[in-house]
């Protein structure tokens, strides 16, 4: 069985599937307004700022920082029992929008609030690869 | 624009039996609410024209309120059930208050209850909690309800320095005051050692940082405040009703720190005419002890930031400058979820008529109340007194 079995899987809809393509092309899209060049997540069918509905997707650099993270002990389920502690962030992408995501490869305990990060790709099944987040070293 | 400050009061008030209450399912605790709230009210249930209820968890109906109402064999002119937070709880009454003043009805009956401990599996009444989160973009990280407010701490911590002795301080305050509570859940008395040696669930939260898990009910009776003179119980005045409403999800909040308790609360002093120095005891919404600090800094009883030391002088003790959740909290005397906050009003109303015991706060004239929904999305002020100057 792989060991995403049972987690709580997106399910992409109309408004979100460009994003899930993306994720599966290992490429972290968000959204940009034409009119006034706000950047937004999570993708919606109008500009948060200015209510256009020009909003095109872009390819993020992927970058961010950690605005705030907590290790999970308690699982939220028999499917995450394996992955405890596990660290749940909210990320604040270089392009300005948040977005809750985990942060993996490495220990929990060495995470900060202020950490830079980048995306990296976790593959949960054949349409779904979840975007989360590693340390950003900068010599790499 | 009419004001809501003194025309309506609460009339009746009553708790179910709370804590672990297997015999009665969660429709029962919602009636058994009501009918004691009636019986508090000296009222028969023929007097109720309004009706507001709240879904329940465990038991769960597609048309509540109807439901209750057809339990009761009441006809009210006005009936709405409400798939609420702790937040939504008091905005109810807000909507209650305003169909009085209006007209559409008298008497409303705000009844609520839920079996979350008795009546869902521990892993059901984790699942039905955290289905708040966003579904795509936040659950399959594997949040829990813990974690989301783990990561308002934390950022608070980070930002002010709010220490875990701090937010451990205010579960011992609520320990305290529930061990005065004949009927609370938790009774026995804890250190803030006691409290950062318990089980971590998501760090910074122990396990005695987060609130119970619950079977219980509550309910009050709305009326004018020219009707409310002709109950036999001392009325409690509405002097000011506030929300404040800013994201439903946490990974999209405007800010970690600062929460629309800011907004609520203005707007509610507003209404009130008084400010945060005439509140002689609060009841602040606090599922997890994170956001007991944030609601005092945002509602104005202490600087941002400086929420920690201020729990940590032992003002939030009953005895202290601002008592606060003299029940016991959602920490000590009973959290079954949505309709947790009520029985903050319950308390209130208790205290404010001068009957609660040995907790009772000496000379209490004004309170305020604060519910919290979503995870701090959406947030209700309300301000309560004995008189209306
Ligand atoms: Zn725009």
């Amino acid at each position: 069985m792989h060991e995403s079995s049972g987690k709580n899987f997106p399910q992409p809809t109309v408004e979100t599937a460009r994003f899930w393509e993306g994720c599966l092309e290992h490429k972290l899209l968000i959204q940009k307004c034409s009119d006034c060049h706000h950047c937004q997540f999570y993708p919606r069918l109008m500009c948060t700022k200015c209510s256009s509905r020009k909003v095109e997707w872009m390819k993020a650099s992927g970058r961010g920082k950690v605005m705030s993270f907590t290790i999970v002990h308690r699982a939220i389920s028999k499917a995450y029992l394996s992955d405890v502690p596990y660290v749940v962030a909210i990320i604040e992408l270089e392009e300005g929008p948040t977005m809750m995501s985990n942060i993996v490869q490495c220990e929990p305990k060495a995470v900060e609030i202020g950490m830079e990060v980048e995306v990296v790709f976790e593959n949960w099944s054949d349409t779904i690869t979840m975007p989360k987040f590693s340390p950003f070293y900068k010599e790499k | 624009m009419q004001s809501l400050r003194g025309k309506v009061a609460i009339v009746g008030a009553a708790d179910t039996e709370v804590g672990i209450v297997p015999h009665l399912s969660a429709t029962q605790l919602c009636i058994d609410a009501a009918l004691r709230a009636l019986a508090d009210a000296g009222i028969s249930k023929e007097k109720v024209d309004g009706l507001i209820t709240c879904n329940s968890m465990a038991e769960p109906m597609l048309y509540h309120a109807e439901a209750i109402a057809e339990y009761l064999q009441i006809f009210p002119k006005y009936c709405m059930s409400v798939g609420t937070g702790g937040g939504t709880t008091f905005s109810v009454l807000h909507h209650a208050a305003s169909a009085i003043l209006t007209g559409v009805c008298d008497t409303v009956l705000i009844t609520m209850a839920d079996s979350l401990y008795s009546g869902l599996t521990k892993e059901q009444a984790m699942a039905a909690q955290v289905s708040t989160g966003h579904k795509q973009f936040e659950l399959p990280y594997g949040p829990t309800i813990p974690a989301y407010y783990a990561l308002i701490a934390k950022a608070h911590m980070e930002k002010y320095g709010t220490t875990p002795e701090q937010l451990a301080a205010i579960s011992v305050a609520a320990r305290k005051h529930a061990n005065l509570h004949p009927h609370a859940q938790m009774r026995e008395l804890i250190t803030v050692d006691d409290v950062l040696t318990s089980r971590m669930i998501a760090d910074p939260l122990h396990l005695l940082d987060c609130s119970l898990i619950s079977d219980g009910g509550s309910a009050v009776i709305l009326t004018s405040a020219e009707r409310a003179v002709e109950y036999p119980n001392h009325p409690v005045y509405l002097l000011g009703v506030g929300e404040g409403h800013g994201h439903e999800h946490i990974s999209q909040a405007r800010s970690l720190t600062t929460s629309a308790a800011v907004e609520s609360g203005k707007r509610a002093y507003e209404m009130a005419g008084i400010g945060p120095d005439e509140i002689d005891f609060a009841q602040l919404y606090d599922c997890f002890t994170p956001t007991v600090i944030i609601e005092l800094e945002d509602l104005g009883f202490c600087e941002k930031g400086e929420g920690g030391a201020f729990v940590e002088s032992g003002a939030i003790e009953l005895r202290g400058s601002l008592p606060v959740n003299t029940h016991g909290g959602l920490l000590s005397h009973c959290h079954p979820g949505n309709p947790g906050s009520m029985f903050a009003l319950t308390e209130t109303v208790t205290q404010l008529r001068h009957q609660a015991g040995g907790r009772q706060v000496q000379t209490a004239k004004v309170a305020l109340v604060h519910g919290q929904g979503g995870i701090m999305s959406s947030h209700t002020t309300l301000i309560l007194g004995r008189e209306v100057d």
